[in-house]
């Protein structure tokens, strides 16, 4: 049976061409991709890989020039519940407080008020914002923000959640905490994660596997498997080897861009 | 003490010059002949005059109430006239860009037209009533609202509208649950704005043959040279425009305690 099902998230050939002031840009060169459902993909590359267009493409924001985008083998067509996106930025609703913002995805789709309030508490108090449930979004911190733009997504009842460099405006000691947080999450609920990371280490501590990209057009090159056991230990002999070996990677391809 | 001290020193300071200027007034005409302008206790006379009346018994006594009463409807009047088309229209400017187009070169050729240059045409349509003062009040109001609601449209940030639609709110339910919410402050600068201006026009909108209102009794005034009752009604719109900009205050207040930048 499990042979048969399409996987949950499926690129194929996927190039995207921007116009910018009559000039083409590829950003996304042919990139083929395929997750299962409960994997969790770092996708890490220097500016202008491709790899936060990729993750737009996934979520609906933008159309794929070339190729198609498929969740559970069928056509991506635009953003959709089931596929919540995490921004850098929150793009949280200042005017509504943390449990409405919590809210906004379920009352969207019409669910009756009483559910909502059920669901909005649960994921309150998941994410640990309890005594911040009625602040404003200005109000918190950049860490609780970014718990606040998490809840919000799988209030919504996200299959896929998609994360765009979401730490990377945080300071060192709240990008570990949350970083453990959101594997905590993952492990408990079997979501799907495609995360956008440019930090190696993020990449191996969080992966499943990683998928390496590189510029001048965006492309994927690697893609590896992290087999580590978790939880996994930052200053380990064997997470030092990983780290150095994808760092090499990473670099070849500058190189390639620069020359 | 030096608390106390700090809280009497906001309003020493805002009541500093109006002192100044009441001492100067009374200075340059208090006792002279023939001075054209009344000197200050005249006018607070004529003002009580005005109010309740029993002083002079003439024909402005105790009306205040009465021109206060109809200047204010007609600036509400157009006002919230101004509001109901602004607002909407504002919105979908900012929003739809057919409409922008459609819209957008008409209102800005009409735009530097001057409220007091429509007075001729507004007293031929209208004729000479309220209305014209209705609508003149209704053509102040009407751009800063809708300036500052197409500016705060164009200015919600696009990440908000990516936020909604992946979290399933629809393009037309965005309207009100993102552009909306996130444009009301700029909204509420228009109409802030908005307000004022109707105040400044009610003046205008009264030199067009209305027997009461504020605007009214100051030509009223100014052709009986009581130059004291002209200064009444300054003072009155002066202070009405005060209160209505203080309760919009208030509301805006109350709307966007969410806003860090908004005061």
């Amino acid at each position: 049976m499990s042979e048969t099902q399409p996987p949950i998230l499926s690129l194929r050939n996927v190039g995207k061409t921007f116009e910018m002031q009559g000039r083409r840009i590829e950003a996304l060169h042919d990139a083929s991709l395929d997750v299962a459902r409960g994997e969790f993909v770092c996708l890490i590359g220097a500016s202008g890989c491709g790899k936060s267009t990729l993750l737009r493409i996934v979520a609906g924001f933008e159309s794929a020039s070339t190729g198609e985008a498929l969740m559970w083998g069928r056509p991506i067509k635009g953003p959709d519940p089931s596929r919540g996106m995490v921004f850098q930025d929150y793009g949280l609703f200042p005017w509504l407080t943390v449990r409405d913002n919590i809210g906004f995805g379920p009352a969207s789709r019409g669910r009756p008020s009483r559910e909502i309030k059920q669901t909005v508490d649960h994921f309150v108090d998941l994410v640990g914002l309890g005594k911040f449930a009625d602040v404003y979004p200005h109000q918190l911190s950049g860490g609780m923000k970014q718990r606040v733009a998490i809840a919000r997504v799988l209030a919504n009842e996200a299959e896929v959640v998609l994360m765009d460099e979401p730490f990377g405006a945080l300071d060192a000691m709240t990008r570990e905490r949350l970083q453990d947080e959101l594997l905590e999450l993952w492990e408990r609920t079997k979501l799907t994660v495609l995360f956008v990371t440019h930090s190696i280490e993020e990449a191996i501590v969080l992966s499943k596997r990683v998928i390496v990209m590189s510029a001048g057009p965006g492309r994927i090159d690697n893609d590896i498997e992290i087999g580590l056991p978790r939880p996994r230990d930052v200053s380990g002999a064997e997470f030092n080897d990983l780290r150095r070996s994808l760092s090499a990677k990473l670099h070849s391809h500058h190189g390639k861009v620069a020359a | 003490m030096a608390f106390e001290g700090a809280r009497l020193r906001a309003p020493a300071l805002a009541l500093l010059l109006p002192a100044l200027l009441l001492i100067g007034w009374h200075l340059a005409t208090a006792g002279r002949a023939y001075s054209l302008i009344p000197p200050p206790y005249q006018v607070a006379l004529a003002f009580y005059d005005l109010a309740v009346g029993g002083i002079r018994n003439d024909f402005f006594s105790g009306t205040l109430l009465t021109h206060t009463i109809a200047s204010v409807s007609r600036v509400y009047g157009g006002f919230f006239l101004a509001v109901l088309v602004a607002l909407p229209l504002g919105l979908m400017i900012g929003r739809i860009t057919v409409v922008r187009e459609m819209f957008d070169p008409i209102l800005q050729i009409m735009r530097p037209i001057p409220v007091t240059a429509w007075l001729p045409l507004a007293m031929i349509i209208f004729g000479i009533g309220p209305t014209s003062a209705i609508f003149l009040v209704f053509l102040g109001a009407f751009y800063p609202i809708l300036i500052n609601t197409v500016f705060g449209v164009r200015s919600v940030e696009p990440r908000l509208f990516e936020a909604a639609s992946m979290l399933g709110c629809t393009q037309s339910a965005q309207f009100t649950k993102v552009v909306l919410p996130a444009a009301l402050p700029a909204i509420f600068t228009g109409l802030r704005l908005g307000l004022g201006f109707a105040w400044m026009i009610i003046v205008i909108g009264e030199m067009t043959g209305v027997p009461t209102g504020l605007g009214a009794i100051i030509m009223e005034a100014r052709q009986l040279s009581r130059t004291e009752i002209v200064i009444c009604g300054m003072i009155a719109i002066g202070v009405a425009g005060f209160i209505s900009d203080r309760i919009i205050l208030m509301i805006g207040r109350k709307l966007l305690s969410w806003s860090p930048n908004h005061v």
